[in-house]
């Protein structure tokens, strides 16, 4: 009963407040970013970690669609992520002689990403979503070994022929100038660093305009409704399994073109890297920055993304500490006594605190 | 009492929240921790420069945590080693950064990003493959000499690995690409017909180091018509259990079993072997290295392995035993494996390059870089790891590979 009263205090007179703050965030910071940047002030560790942060901030703000606004436990966003990135990263490729601007093909590629994985997320939809719970989470999880193995074996060239495509080895031959899309377990080489930082929190807004609307519309409604209480929601005629088809779909559409950022920042990209701990590092961010709160989430990403960066100095001790912190948060942010305090702060200073972001 | 607690807790929480906000400042969200930040920095470095003279910023990642640990820790501390002797013979002054990547190309980018900060001027590019193939691109860019020790995939040095063409032009390696190992073992093989004649692989199919290996060693077994009667693979997930592979590489009658993959595995394959009573010529490459080191393995069972490497500890030239004791010493008695080898010829190479060409540490990373590749691309370097190594304008080095088999839980060279 009490995290009801809580998820639905954040939609009575609070809901545009909130929305207005994630916004507020996000265009600060990049302003902030983008003065720092031009002025020559960023260093290249920051510069370098601007990308994947909006990466994995939109990727958090999709897998809390799912988890938080609809009460699934998804554990395979990375799956979808990587869906998104392998599926840019060829269509990047085979663009490249045909359209050479950078930003139009970086474009083109999250869409066509976005599109694939939310098409992924259609068909895994179908049987995962009459599953509820724990099978849920299963089903999610084998998904994104699936689809891990899937891209181990696929091998995609292109070359003057056209696309070649096998799912057993390299076994055909590229014409002199081909090039391999996709090698296997050696996943993507040499790819065109087109992404860039603008997109990317351009990205983020579309993403927050996204799901805050979803949040506040009719289904946004019959979806929370279905995740409160299944039986109730079906008395009244919400049909379950397209109300929650739909949040699942939009969560992975999301990860999908974080995946196709993410996978066009950088000039290699390995199947490996969205395995289960991807997937967990999400959910992280997510259950850090609070179920159905997209302004925490994008925090939590944050800060977490720079956490482990800034321990550098203390070398071979980041990692412990860097799990302490994970550890201290998630009992400092689960103490009831605490939340009433910090609420009671909060509500004091509400308005203090909206200005400051 | 229970007010001093929550009186103790809202301070810890307050704490919290302070450090999650400077965390979230250094981003930059906000505009005044940021250049504090690097002030503190800057002034370290002056402080640095005024205690010991200019040195020459070495930088470098690799994995100094997670499962490939061992050969981040390798590379660190032999580098450290031709550091300190660099250094003490007075001349050029070397100062070495290696930063942790944990073998994951997105955080080789922002280790990277580290080290740019710290104002490398030459680097020891990565340690492993995957990351140095990401990070390649960037050196390339802003014209930062690299050269890696052990990071073997030829996407390391070409921006189209597949048509081996686009190299960096800036980016060296010191070890032997991929295709040269695959290729290089099956020549050994076809040469030593005493070994065996009928080869069984078992590889790691989601590692681009073990997959570049075998390709080329299939494709070039076939030109040498060694027989390949069975390919085994794995992947992550079930590198545990390697009972079916042996079994069928026995059952089609292999009396060779090559395996290009790195020693973790190796050593259950040997031990699982030995279980079976299955007993073939047990053949490696590079990433075998390391095996006789190994916490918990009965190194007894590696005895007749044969391995294809560049260094062996048991050489008796005066570089190598000095080079074997320094390593002791630093490390607790630990032998060096071939990585630590690449990388203490690594800095060698650089100091011999430097030297020929006049490189001051007050020289720009640019210039530092036009006048090394001038240097890498005519100079002859011989080192731990082979005499008269060259290199090509592509960055990959020219060296003859040693096979060695262990014996007794030593290396022991073969001659050929």
């Amino acid at each position: 009963m009490k995290e009801k009263t809580a998820i639905f205090s954040l939609f009575g007179d609070k809901k545009k407040r909130g929305r207005l703050i994630s916004f507020a965030l996000v265009i600060a910071a990049y302003i902030i970013v983008e003065v720092l940047l031009k002025s020559g002030n960023l260093s290249s560790l920051f510069t370098s970690l601007l990308v994947p942060i909006t990466c994995y901030v939109v990727a958090s703000i999709g897998l809390n669609l799912n988890v938080g606004i609809s009460g699934e436990l998804n554990l395979g966003q990375a799956g979808f992520m990587s869906v998104g990135a392998f599926c840019a990263v060829c269509v990047s490729g085979v663009l490249a002689g045909s359209i050479t601007a950078g930003i139009p093909r970086l474009i083109i590629a999250i869409v066509c990403g976005a599109v694939l994985a939310g098409l992924f997320g259609f068909v895994i939809g179908i049987p995962v979503l009459k599953l509820q719970g724990d099978y849920l989470a299963i089903v999610t999880l084998a998904f994104g070994q699936i689809i891990k193995s899937i891209f181990m074996n696929t091998y995609i060239g292109f070359d003057s022929e056209g696309l070649h495509f096998s799912f057993v080895d390299s076994n055909f031959k590229l014409q002199p100038g081909g090039k391999m899309l996709l090698n296997g377990p050696m996943g993507a080489t040499g790819t065109q660093k087109i992404a860039n930082f603008t997109v990317g929190v351009v990205l983020v807004l579309i993403a927050l305009l996204i799901v805050y609307n979803l949040m506040f519309s009719r289904s946004g409604r019959a979806i929370m409704a279905a995740r409160d209480n299944r039986i109730a929601a079906e008395s009244v005629g919400i049909p379950i399994s397209r109300t929650k088809m739909l949040a699942f779909v939009v969560s992975a559409s999301l990860a999908g073109a974080a995946g196709a950022l993410y996978g066009l920042n950088y000039a290699t990209l390995v199947p490996n890297k969205f395995d289960f701990n991807t997937s967990i590092l999400i959910l992280v961010y997510v259950v850090l920055g609070g179920l159905g709160n997209m302004t925490g989430t994008i925090i939590s990403t944050v800060v977490l993304i720079l956490l482990p960066e800034l321990l550098r100095s203390l070398q071979d001790y980041r990692m412990l500490i860097y799990a302490v912190v994970l550890i201290l948060i998630m009992l400092v942010t689960n103490n009831d006594m605490l939340r009433t305090k910090w609420k009671s702060l909060t509500s004091r200073k509400a308005k203090g605190g909206a200005s400051n972001g | 009492m229970r007010k001093i607690f929550k009186t103790s807790m809202a301070v810890a929480l307050s704490v919290c929240m302070a450090a999650a906000l400077t965390a979230c400042g250094g981003s930059g969200s906000s505009a005044s921790s940021e250049p504090a930040a690097e002030a503190t920095e800057a002034a370290d470095a002056a402080e640095e420069t005024a205690d010991t003279g200019a040195k020459i910023k070495i930088g470098g990642s690799g994995p100094l945590t997670g499962p490939a640990a061992v050969y981040g820790q390798a590379v660190k501390n032999a580098a450290e080693i031709a550091v300190e002797e660099v250094n003490a013979k007075g001349g050029l002054q070397f100062e070495l950064d290696m930063e942790d990547d944990a073998h994951d190309p997105e955080k080789a980018v922002t280790a990277y990003g580290v080290l740019k900060d710290w104002g490398m001027q030459v680097s020891l590019a990565t340690v492993t493959s995957a990351p140095g193939a990401a990070v390649s691109p960037s050196y390339a860019e802003d014209q930062i000499f690299a050269i890696t020790p052990s990071g073997s995939s030829p996407a390391v040095v070409f921006a189209d690995p597949d048509n081996l063409s686009g190299a960096y032009g800036n980016v060296f390696q010191m070890c032997f690409t991929d295709p040269n190992q695959g290729s290089a073992s099956a020549d050994y093989i076809a040469a030593h017909t005493d070994l065996g004649s009928k080869v069984a692989i078992i590889y790691k199919n989601d590692d681009n180091y073990s997959k570049g290996i075998h390709d080329t060693f299939v494709a070039e077994a076939a030109v040498k018509n060694v027989e390949v009667v069975y390919e085994g693979t794995f992947d992550d997930s079930n590198a545990q259990d390697f009972s079916v592979q042996l079994g069928q590489a026995q059952d089609a009658g292999a009396d060779i079993v090559f395996l290009p993959i790195y020693y973790d595995p190796a050593s259950l394959i040997l031990t699982q072997a030995n279980q079976m009573g299955y007993k073939p010529t047990f053949f490696g490459v590079d990433g075998m290295d390391g095996i006789l080191t190994l916490e918990g393995f009965d190194t007894s069972l590696a005895e007749g392995v044969y391995l294809l490497t560049p260094f062996s500890a048991d050489a008796e030239d005066e570089l190598t035993v000095n080079f074997v004791n320094a390593y002791k010493e630093k490390c607790g008695g630990e032998i060096p494996n071939q990585f630590a080898a690449d990388a203490y010829d690594c800095v060698y190479a650089i100091a011999q390059a430097c030297e020929a060409a006049g490189v001051t540490a007050d020289m720009s990373s640019d210039e530092i870089c036009a006048k090394l590749v001038e240097q890498f691309t005519s100079m002859t370097f011989s080192g731990l790891t082979g005499e008269g190594m060259t290199w090509n304008e592509n960055g990959e080095v020219t060296k003859s590979p040693k096979a060695v088999v262990i014996q007794n839980g030593v290396y022991v060279g073969v001659e050929d």
